[in-house]
């Protein structure tokens, strides 16, 4: 996968080619050294791998009363109604004239559903969700979606390995892509 | 700064009639301002002869005449304003009137008590205070920044500022990213950073490190003050040429990594859905885009004659080097005047001078970067990619100037 175009490509790698390793240690004597603590508590970007993680767990029996009294209001009954992001269903419909893009049709990885409801959900309460409620809105979401079982418990180390169906629908960038009639 | 073939043979044979033709723009112009005067003079009229009494005292903090009233237009959601582009000069956006685009509104930030902190493959994980970032040796660039989803609402915009006004320029001062990563000392195996910013939304975008150690930059300025609470006071990042989002505003933390991290903003949204199902995914970089800003959507022309078309042209990848103007709707191009100075990955502003005969006519303006990269059509750019993507949306705008002066999008 290209991550951005050959000619941004030569231009940075020709900057880091010029990067001096010399330079790589305190010029300026400027701020302090991070404490653990404190980046503990930032450190909350989860990645594919889900090594960020915070301990915790949490199922989708747990996870679908969560989700009625904080998220199905903007999201829907079943995440299918709206009125914001239709969260599931669509599968199969990527490549039809009325393509779904849901968690379960569109999402590659099920790291960035706990990402994004820890980190921004729910919208007018970003951040008042504990780790185990955030691991069970997640697997309530995954299992109406059809990708986990119902009695699936999501934790740090299950989490990282659901495979997403459209784990494989993202490709590069190939502009430019057009041809003048 | 270089004047075409074009211009300068229209100056020669229009030479005699533009002077005469001047008194029609001043009227054409003359008539908006004086619409707008009779609305603001519902409040206080001003003074017949302003000479005749000392006018007002200094001021800690200067605000525009009372009588101009050029404003951005918020979205009906509140999450995105458009900059009013059919009224501005030069190429510079006042601050004022950058546009916005925030995923969970502009949060209200102490400087006092701000902090970034840059860790994860990092020798010595650090935090720094605004104070201490404003110590670090700087530098100020003038850049445009663009949504990448602007004028993807093209289709029934009826001016400018609807169509396109998600894309502004500034001039931005701040540390360069690749410094304070070097201070902070990277390691082996890094190739990406995480960015993140302290709104309620936490906007976090994956940066390749290569990208991070070139031009980013750590920026608190804009336009000479410190930047506006809607474009990250007090501080963002600002990644040159690539898409707006990637620039988080409201930074607070940089973690370098050896991988993206998908986050929500670079999978569920910012790519582009293409027939065959797949998705593109980390399309950075805005491609070559130009309008014309007058005449433009909305505008009257008062009677036929002399017009000066005025408009604007950038690219993420570089600098314009060629704007091209038509009169008939695409089947004939002129090069248009681009007015010094021409930077890279900035506003370039072009002028064509034109008579208009007051018959119907579709203008169009068309730039070409550095790299030869130009515009296409609308119907180009559906074949290359389907009907389901709306980023990085660069056609060429037309709009349509009836018998009558008046102007209408015509998007084709």
């Amino acid at each position: 996968m290209r991550w951005f175009s050959a000619r941004s490509l030569g231009l940075v790698l020709g900057a880091s080619l010029a990067w001096p390793l010399a330079a790589q240690s305190p010029t300026y004597g400027l701020g302090r050294t991070a404490r653990p603590d404190e980046i503990k508590a930032w450190d909350f970007a989860i990645g594919p791998d889900g090594k960020e993680l915070p301990p915790g767990s949490g199922s989708a029996a747990e996870g679908a009363r969560i989700y009625a009294a904080s998220c199905a209001g903007c999201h829907g009954k079943t995440g299918q109604e709206g009125p914001n992001d239709v969260l599931v269903g669509g599968q199969g419909t990527l490549n039809t004239n009325k393509p779904v893009k849901t968690v379960g049709s569109y999402w590659p990885y099920a790291t960035t559903v706990w990402d994004y409801i820890n980190r921004a959900m729910p919208f007018n309460k970003p951040g008042s969700l504990t780790a185990n409620q955030v691991y069970a809105v997640t697997a309530y979401l995954l299992s109406l979606n059809g990708i986990i079982k119902e009695d699936a418990v999501m934790n740090a180390q299950s989490l990282p390995q659901v495979k997403m169906p459209n784990r494989n629908g993202f490709i590069g960038d190939p502009r430019p892509d057009w041809k003048s009639r | 700064m270089t004047q075409s073939p074009n211009r300068r043979r229209f100056l020669k044979s229009s030479a005699g009639v533009s002077a005469a033709l001047a008194a029609g723009v001043g009227a054409g112009r003359a008539q908006s301002t004086a619409q707008s005067t009779a609305q603001s003079t519902n409040d206080k009229p001003a003074p017949d002869d302003p000479t005749q009494a000392p006018g007002s005292p200094a001021r800690a903090y200067g605000e525009r005449s009372r009588f101009e009233k050029t404003g951005r237009a918020p979205s009906s959601q509140g999450t995105s304003s458009g900059a009013p582009l059919q009224d501005l000069n030069g190429i510079i956006t006042p601050s004022s009137l950058h546009f916005e685009r925030h995923h969970s509104g502009v949060p209200d930030i102490d400087p006092r008590r701000h902090r970034l902190m840059i860790h994860g493959l990092v020798d010595r994980p650090l935090v720094l205070s605004m104070d201490e970032l404003k110590r670090f040796p700087s530098v100020s660039r003038i850049h445009v920044m663009e949504c990448s989803g602007n004028g993807f609402r093209n289709k029934g915009a009826k001016t400018a500022q609807d169509a396109h006004g998600l894309v502004s320029c500034s001039e931005w001062t701040g540390v360069p990213l690749a410094l304070l990563l070097r201070e902070a000392g990277v390691q082996p195996g890094a190739s990406w950073i995480v960015a993140e910013g302290s709104d309620a939304a936490k906007m976090t975008r994956s940066v390749p490190l290569a990208k991070a150690m070139n031009d980013v930059l750590l920026a608190y300025g804009q336009n000479g003050e410190a930047i506006r609470p809607e474009q990250g006071y007090p501080l963002r990042l600002f990644v040159p040429g690539w898409e707006g989002n990637i620039s988080i505003k409201w930074l607070r933390r940089i973690k370098v990594v050896d991988q993206p991290y998908m986050t929500r903003e670079e999978t569920s949204k910012y790519t582009d859905l293409m027939p065959d199902g797949k998705a593109r995914q980390f399309t950075f970089e805005m491609d070559p885009k130009s309008l014309i800003t007058y005449p433009s959507g909305g505008q009257k022309l008062a009677n036929p004659g002399f017009y000066e078309i005025s408009g604007l042209a950038w690219s993420g990848r570089g600098a314009i080097k060629k704007v091209e103007v038509s009169v008939d709707g695409g089947r004939t191009w002129k090069d248009a005047q681009l007015q010094s100075p021409v930077l890279p990955i900035a506003f370039t502003r072009f002028r064509f001078g034109w008579k208009w005969d007051g018959s119907e006519v579709v203008l169009q303006s068309r730039c070409t970067d550095e790299h030869g990269d130009t515009q296409p059509v609308l119907a180009d750019l559906v074949k290359a990619r389907g009907d389901h993507w709306s980023y990085h949306f660069n056609p060429i705008q037309s709009w349509k100037i009836s018998a009558d002066g008046s102007v209408q999008n015509a998007l084709v």
